[in-house]
C-alpha cells in the first residue's frame, strides 16, 4: 500500500469526539488526530501503533501518542483490520505536529463493508469544528 | 556586665517553634490585617469546616523541649544502641564514607534542601550528578540503561518483575524467583506478587535448571547469592528467554567490579542496592536501590530518568526524561507508583564511585573478598565446613558445633553474624573490616592462629574461589568524571561546583504547592550521622537497637496522636508506598471478611497521579469521581459511582485538604457515603501540614492514611528522596499494616519494604521537629502556613485570578493562580511565568499541577514575610512585563518572559539584539543586584530530549 498523501480536503473528512479524523475510501479508512487534539497534547515525542494484519476493535485503544507532558491515546473508530501504519511518524514523531492531516497520519483501516462507516457515529467537518468551538 | 551574663545564663532557652516559624507576631499582625482577621485563630476557624473540627484538642505529646534538651535526649537514645560490627551481611553492608561526602553533600543544605530537579534549569549540579549514578550503574551491570534510583533493593526486585510482566511476550503469569534470594526480597515479592495475580515459582537453580517447557514471564537470580554463592547462570538466562522470558539479576555492584556483569551474562534488567557505596547501613535506610535495563526496554523504567537535552542556546543540558512514563502523567497506567526516590543517597553513592575510580573500587573489591578467603580458610582450620567453593564476600559455614554458640561467642566478642539454622551460620565482610577483626573472628571459628596467618594475604589472582570464566574482563567507569577527581581538593570542589549551580531552600523560598518546602532544621540533622544511629545493621538483635525501637515507639504514637489513628507503621520508604501499604491493608480487611469482590477505589479527577498508579499495584480497579467547578468531589458523582459499585466497592482515596488546597466543605458527607456503602476512606495525608492542631483524619472519617514525613514533618526532600512515608490506621486495619519478617519485634507479614522499619536513620529528623514543637508549636504552624498561602492569595489575587476558594474565600496551605487568562490574552505561557521567576531568584511554583495552565503556590510556615513580600514583588513584576507584550511593546516571541531564563553568558557574549534591555533580562528588580541567582543553562529543551534519548555521561566534548 502506498503511503498516505493527505490530500483530501478537511471538510471531506469525517471526526470522531476523541479528535481523530478518517479519510474515507470505499471500504478504507486512513486515520489521524486532529490538529485540535495534536496542540493540546503539545510536542509529541513518542507514537506506537498497532501492527499491520492486526484486527481492531471499535473504541478500543490501538496507539499511543506520547508528548513530554502527557500520553493520547488512539483509539479505533470502527471494526476492521489494520492494513498500513505510518513508520514515519513512528520515526519523526513530530510530524503528528508539523502535520497532523497529512505526513502525520498513523493507520489505515479496511472494514468488511463501507455501511460500518455509516453505521459508527461520526461528525462532518462542521459538528466537529463546533465541539472544539472553533 | 555581670548581671547581663546571670540573666543568659538563667533564661530559657529560645524557643525552637519561633525559629522554625519565619513569620513573628509583629509580621503575622500586619498580614492578618491585609486579610481582615484579628488572630491566626480566627482565621483557621473561618478556614476549617466546623464539621472537622477536633473532638478533643488534648494530646500526648510532650511539652516543647528547647534544641539543646532534644540534642540531649537523642544523644541518651542513642546510648542505648549498641554497634556492634556487622557480619550479617543480606544486602547491608558497613561502609565508609569518604568524609568529603559526608561534609559536602549529607550534611550540606545545597543538597539535602533542593527539591526534585523537575525545573531542570536550576538543578543541572544535582542531575549531572545523577547521571553519573546512572551511568556508573550502567557500567557496572553492563546494561545500557539505569535509572536515577528506586527505595531500596527488595522493591526494586519487585519492580523488576513488574516490568518483566509488561514487557515479557509470554502470557504466563507465573515468576521464577531463585530460592538464593535475600529473605526480605522473598517477603516482598510474595507480598506484592500476590496482589495482582502473579504466582512465584521458587527454584535452586543448580539443582533444578529451568526445564524446556518452562512457561514463565520472567525469572529473578541473586547474584551472587543470599548464601554468598557464586555462580553463573548464563544456561538458566538462556532457558528463560528461549521462551519469551525476561531475566532479572539482582547485583551487588561491588562484587561486580571483579564478576563478569549481569549484562554481559544476557540479562534484561538489573537491580540491587547502591548502600555499600559510601551510604551507611542506618539500621536499613535510606540507600538508593537501583534498576537497568537492556536498551528496547528503556519505555518500561520505573522511577526517574535523567537525559541529556540542549537548551535554547543549543547547549547541552540535562533534565528528567521520558516523563510521559511516570505516575504523574500516566496515573493508573504509569509503569509503576513509585514518586520520591532515594536522590541525595544516589548521589553519595555516585560520589563514593566519583571519588575512588574504578581502580580504587576494584581494590577495595579485591581487599573484600580477600578478606572473605582468609575467613573460609581459618573455618576450615576451625573445623567448620565452607558450603559454597565460590564466593566474593559471604561464605556459609556448616558448624562443627553448635551454630548458636558459635554466634553467641561472637556477639561476646563484639560481632554480629547471622545465624541460618541449628547448624549453618553465615559470615560477610566489607571494606571496614580489619586486619584485627579478622584474627579476632579466625580465632572465635577455631582456627589455630599459631600457624594460621595473622594477615589477610592480598591476592590478585581470585581464580581459587571465584570462577575463572566469571572473572571480569570488560572495562567500566571510563568516563573522565571517574578518573579525574582523586585528591580531596579536587573533590570538594566538584561538590561545590555542582551545588553552585542550583537553587535549594539555603538560596530563597521554593513555592512548590503540594510539596512543602519548610525548613529542615540543623538540629533535625544532628543525629544522622551520628554512628549509634548510622552504622547498625537492619537485623541487628534487638537487645543492640533498644534506642532505636524507643525512638520508633515514640513517634508512632506521637504520630497516632496527632493524626486520629491507633496504629503506625514507618516501614514504607515513600508517599507511593505508604499508600500501598494502606490500600493492601483495605484489600486484605475485605478479604478478611470473605468480601473478596470489593476491588474498586474511588478516586477523585484531582487526585495526584500516584494515588491512581497505586490502586492498580493493590490489585483495584480504578474509577474516576469528577469534581465540580469549584475543585470539590462532585457529591452528585460520588454517589452514582458508589451506586454502580454496590457490591465491589473497596475504598475511596481522598486527600484533604484537597489537592486544589483547599478545606473542602462537604468532606464528612463523602466519608459517610463510602462507610455507608460498605468501603473504607483512604485519606491522603500529603496536605497534613494544613491540618495538623486543628482536625485529625481518624475523627472525620478516615480510616487510613498516608504520611509524608518529608513533607509535614521536615525530612529534607534532598534533591527527591529520602522520603518516609508511614501508614496509620484504625484498629481494624492495624492487622494488615506492613510488618517484617526480620523485625526486632512486632508484626512479620505484609512488608513493603526491605527493613523493617524502612528508613530509620532519618527518623531523628522527624522525632526532633515534633519533640522541639510540642502539639503547640506543631498547631502554630499550621496557622502561619495557612495564614503565609492567603496572605499571597490576597495580594496576588487582582493580578492573577485565584482558582479555588473554600470557606469565605479562604484558600488552605496553598493556592492555586490561574495563569490561563494570561495565556489567553497575551501568550504568556505558565512556562513562561516560570522560567521568569527564575530570573527573579526563585524555584518556581509547581506548574500544571492539579489543573493545567495554572501555578500552585505554598509559601509554607518557614519563609518570613520579607521573603513572601519579595515573592510578591516578582510576579507583580512578571504580570506587568506580560501586559508589555500584550500591549504590543514587546514582540509576542522576543520578550522577557519568553526568553527565560537568562544565563550570564547569554547577556554578555555576542551583541544584544533583543528588544528589551540587558539590564531588564537579568536585574529586572534592585534586590537582585545584592543577590543574584544565575542559572547555568537557558530553558531547556523538552522534546528535543525524548526524542534523542541519552541518559548516560555525555562525553566532555559536548560542553566545549
Amino acid at each position: 500500500m502506498p503511503n498516505y498523501t493527505g490530500s483530501a480536503d478537511k471538510a471531506d473528512r469525517k471526526y470522531t469526539s476523541e479528535h481523530e479524523w478518517l479519510d474515507i475510501s470505499g471500504t478504507s479508512a486512513t486515520i489521524g488526530i486532529t490538529d485540535y487534539a495534536a496542540d493540546k497534547l503539545g510536542d509529541v515525542v513518542f507514537v506506537e501503533l498497532p501492527k499491520v494484519g492486526s484486527t481492531v476493535q471499535s473504541g478500543k485503544v490501538v496507539g499511543e501518542i506520547e508528548s513530554t507532558k502527557s500520553v493520547g491515546e488512539l483509539f479505533a473508530p470502527v471494526d476492521g483490520t489494520v492494513t498500513a501504519a505510518n513508520t514515519e511518524v513512528v520515526d519523526s514523531p513530530q510530524l503528528v505536529n508539523e502535520d497532523p492531516f497529512g505526513a502525520g497520519w498513523m493507520i489505515t483501516v479496511e472494514v468488511a463493508d463501507a455501511s460500518v462507516f455509516d453505521a459508527a457515529d461520526l461528525m462532518d467537518f462542521d459538528a466537529y469544528t463546533a465541539l472544539v468551538g472553533e | 556586665m555581670a548581671r547581663d551574663m546571670s540573666t543568659a545564663a538563667t533564661a530559657p532557652a529560645a524557643d525552637f517553634a519561633a525559629r522554625h516559624i519565619g513569620t513573628g507576631p509583629e509580621a503575622q499582625s500586619t498580614m492578618l490585617d491585609a486579610l481582615g482577621y484579628d488572630s491566626v485563630t480566627d482565621l483557621l476557624a473561618a478556614a476549617i469546616p466546623d464539621s472537622i473540627a477536633l473532638a478533643d484538642a488534648a494530646s500526648i505529646l510532650p511539652p516543647a523541649a528547647t534544641e539543646s534538651e532534644a540534642l540531649a535526649e537523642l544523644r541518651a537514645l542513642a546510648s542505648r544502641n549498641r554497634v556492634h560490627r556487622s557480619l550479617i551481611g543480606l544486602g547491608y553492608h558497613d561502609t565508609i564514607t569518604p568524609s568529603v561526602i559526608t561534609r559536602n553533600v549529607l550534611e550540606n543544605p545545597s543538597w539535602y534542601t533542593a527539591y526534585t530537579p523537575y525545573q531542570p534549569e536550576i538543578s543541572q549540579g544535582r542531575l549531572e550528578a545523577l547521571i553519573n549514578f546512572q551511568t556508573m550503574v550502567a557500567d557496572l551491570t553492563g546494561l545500557d540503561i539505569a535509572n536515577s534510583s528506586m527505595l531500596d533493593e527488595s522493591t526494586a526486585v519487585v519492580e523488576g518483575m513488574l516490568l518483566a510482566r509488561r514487557a515479557s511476550n509470554s502470557d504466563s503469569n507465573v515468576f521464577l524467583v531463585d530460592a538464593d534470594a535475600l529473605p526480605q526480597t522473598k517477603a516482598l515479592l510474595a507480598n506484592r506478587a500476590e496482589a495482582v495475580g502473579i504466582q512465584l515459582h521458587y527454584t535452586p537453580y543448580d539443582v533444578s535448571p529451568p526445564p524446556s517447557d518452562l512457561d514463565v514471564f520472567g525469572a529473578f537470580i541473586q547474584y551472587p547469592g543470599a548464601s554468598g554463592r557464586v555462580w553463573d547462570p548464563t544456561a538458566v538466562i538462556g532457558a528463560v528467554h528461549a521462551q519469551g522470558g525476561i531475566a532479572v539479576v539482582a547485583a551487588d555492584l561491588l562484587s561486580l567490579t571483579l564478576l563478569t556483569s549481569p549484562g554481559e551474562l544476557g540479562a534484561d534488567v538489573a537491580v540491587g542496592t547502591t548502600q555499600r557505596f559510601g551510604v551507611p547501613m542506618g539500621f536499613g535506610g535510606p540507600h538508593a536501590g537501583y534498576l537497568a535495563v537492556r536498551s528496547g526496554l528503556e519505555r518500561q523504567l520505573p522511577g526517574r530518568l535523567v537525559g541529556v537535552s540542549k537548551d535554547a542556546d543549543g547547549h547541552p543540558a540535562y533534565r528528567l526524561t521520558l516523563q510521559a512514563r511516570e505516575q504523574h502523567i500516566r496515573r493508573e497506567k504509569a509503569t509503576s507508583n513509585i514518586c520520591t526516590a532515594q536522590v541525595l543517597l544516589a548521589v553519595m553513592a555516585s560520589m563514593y564511585a566519583v571519588y575512588h575510580g574504578p581502580g580504587g573500587l576494584k581494590t577495595i573489591a579485591e581487599r573484600v573478598t580477600n578478606a572473605a578467603r582468609y575467613l573460609a580458610d581459618a573455618a576450615s582450620d576451625g573445623g567448620h565446613t565452607v558450603v559454597h567453593g565460590n564466593y566474593f564476600d559471604t561464605i556459609t559455614l556448616e558448624t562443627a558445633r553448635d551454630a548458636d554458640d558459635l554466634v553467641q561467642r561472637a556477639y561476646e566478642a563484639g560481632y554480629l553474624i547471622h545465624r541460618l539454622d541449628d547448624d549453618h551460620v553465615q559470615l560477610s565482610v566489607d571494606e571496614t573490616t580489619s586486619q584485627d577483626d579478622l584474627v579476632a573472628i579466625a580465632d572465635i571459628l577455631g582456627a589455630d592462629l599459631g600457624t594460621f596467618p595473622e594477615r589477610v594475604p592480598g591476592r590478585t589472582d581470585l581464580t581459587g574461589w571465584i570462577p575463572e570464566t566469571l572473572l571480569r574482563t570488560s572495562e567500566y567507569l571510563t568516563h573522565p568524571v571517574f578518573n579525574t577527581h582523586r585528591s580531596e581538593t579536587s573533590m570538594m570542589r566538584y561538590l561545590k561546583y555542582l551545588a553552585d549551580k542550583d537553587y535549594a531552600l539555603d538560596r530563597g523560598m521554593i513555592p512548590l504547592g503540594s510539596c512543602t518546602m519548610k525548613l529542615n532544621a540543623a538540629t533535625e540533622m544532628e543525629a544522622v550521622t551520628w554512628p549509634e544511629f548510622s552504622r547498625v545493621h537492619p537485623f541487628a538483635p534487638e537487645a543492640d537497637v533498644e534506642g532505636y525501637l524507643e525512638l520508633i515507639g515514640q513517634l508512632e504514637s506521637w504520630l497516632a496522636d496527632v493524626t486520629g489513628y491507633d496504629a503506625v507503621s514507618l516501614q514504607p520508604n515513600a508517599g507511593s508506598q505508604g499508600e500501598l501499604a494502606g490500600l493492601l491493608a483495605i484489600r486484605s480487611y475485605h478479604r478478611s471478611r470473605g468480601d473478596d469482590s470489593r476491588t474498586v477505589c474511588l478516586i477523585p479527577s484531582s487526585a495526584h497521579g500516584t494515588n491512581a498508579a497505586s490502586a492498580v499495584l493493590a490489585g483495584m480497579k480504578v474509577v474516576v469521581v469528577a469534581c465540580d467547578e469549584l475543585g470539590n468531589v462532585d457529591l452528585g458523582d460520588l454517589r452514582a459511582k458508589i451506586a454502580e459499585h454496590p457490591d465491589d466497592l473497596a475504598a475511596l482515596m481522598v486527600t484533604y485538604p484537597s489537592t486544589h488546597g483547599v478545606y473542602e466543605h462537604e468532606i464528612r458527607a463523602i466519608t459517610d457515603a463510602v462507610h455507608e456503602a460498605g468501603g473504607q476512606v483512604y485519606i491522603d495525608g500529603a496536605n497534613l501540614n494544613a491540618l495538623l492542631g486543628f482536625a485529625r483524619f481518624g475523627e472525620f472519617g478516615g480510616d487510613v492514611s498516608h504520611l509524608n514525613l518529608h513533607k509535614t514533618f521536615c525530612i529534607p526532600h534532598g534533591g527527591g528522596g529520602p522520603g518516609v512515608g508511614p501508614v496509620a490506621a484504625k484498629s481494624h486495619l492495624a492487622p494488615f499494616l506492613p510488618g517484617h519478617p526480620l523485625s526486632q519485634r512486632g508484626a512479620k507479614s505484609n512488608p513493603v519494604s526491605a527493613a523493617p522499619y524502612g528508613s530509620p536513620n532519618i527518623l531523628p529528623i522527624t522525632w526532633a521537629y515534633i519533640r522541639m514543637m510540642g502539639a503547640e508549636g506543631l498547631r502554630d504552624a499550621t496557622g502561619a502556613a495557612v495564614l503565609a498561602a492567603n496572605y499571597l492569595a490576597v495580594r496576588l489575587r487582582e493580578h492573577y485570578p485565584v482558582l479555588y476558594s473554600g470557606e469565605n474565600g479562604l484558600v488552605a496551605h496553598e493556592c492555586i493562580l490561574d495563569l490561563r487568562p494570561l495565556t489567553d490574552a497575551t501568550g504568556v505561557t505558565v512556562d513562561d511565568v516560570a522560567k521568569r521567576l527564575i530570573d527573579y531568584g526563585f524555584h518556581a511554583p509547581t506548574m500544571s499541577f492539579p489543573v493545567p495552565g495554572t501555578l500552585m503556590i505554598e509559601p509554607t510556615e518557614s519563609e518570613d514575610l520579607a521573603e513572601l513580600e519579595r515573592f510578591i514583588e516578582a510576579m507583580v513584576a512578571i504580570k506587568v512585563e506580560a501586559d508589555a507584550v500584550a500591549g504590543g511593546e514587546w514582540p509576542a516571541d522576543d520578550n522577557p518572559l519568553v526568553n527565560a531564563p537568562h544565563t550570564a553568558r547569554s547577556v554578555i557574549v555576542g551583541e544584544w539584539e533583543h528588544a528589551y534591555p540587558r539590564e531588564k533580562a537579568v536585574y529586572p528588580v534592585p534586590s537582585l543586584l545584592r543577590n543574584k541567582y544565575w542559572p547555568p543553562v537557558r530553558r531547556v529543551d523538552q522534546a528535543w530530549g525524548d526524542r534523542n534519548l541519552f541518559c548516560a555521561c555525555p562525553p566532555p566534548e559536548a560542553f566545549a
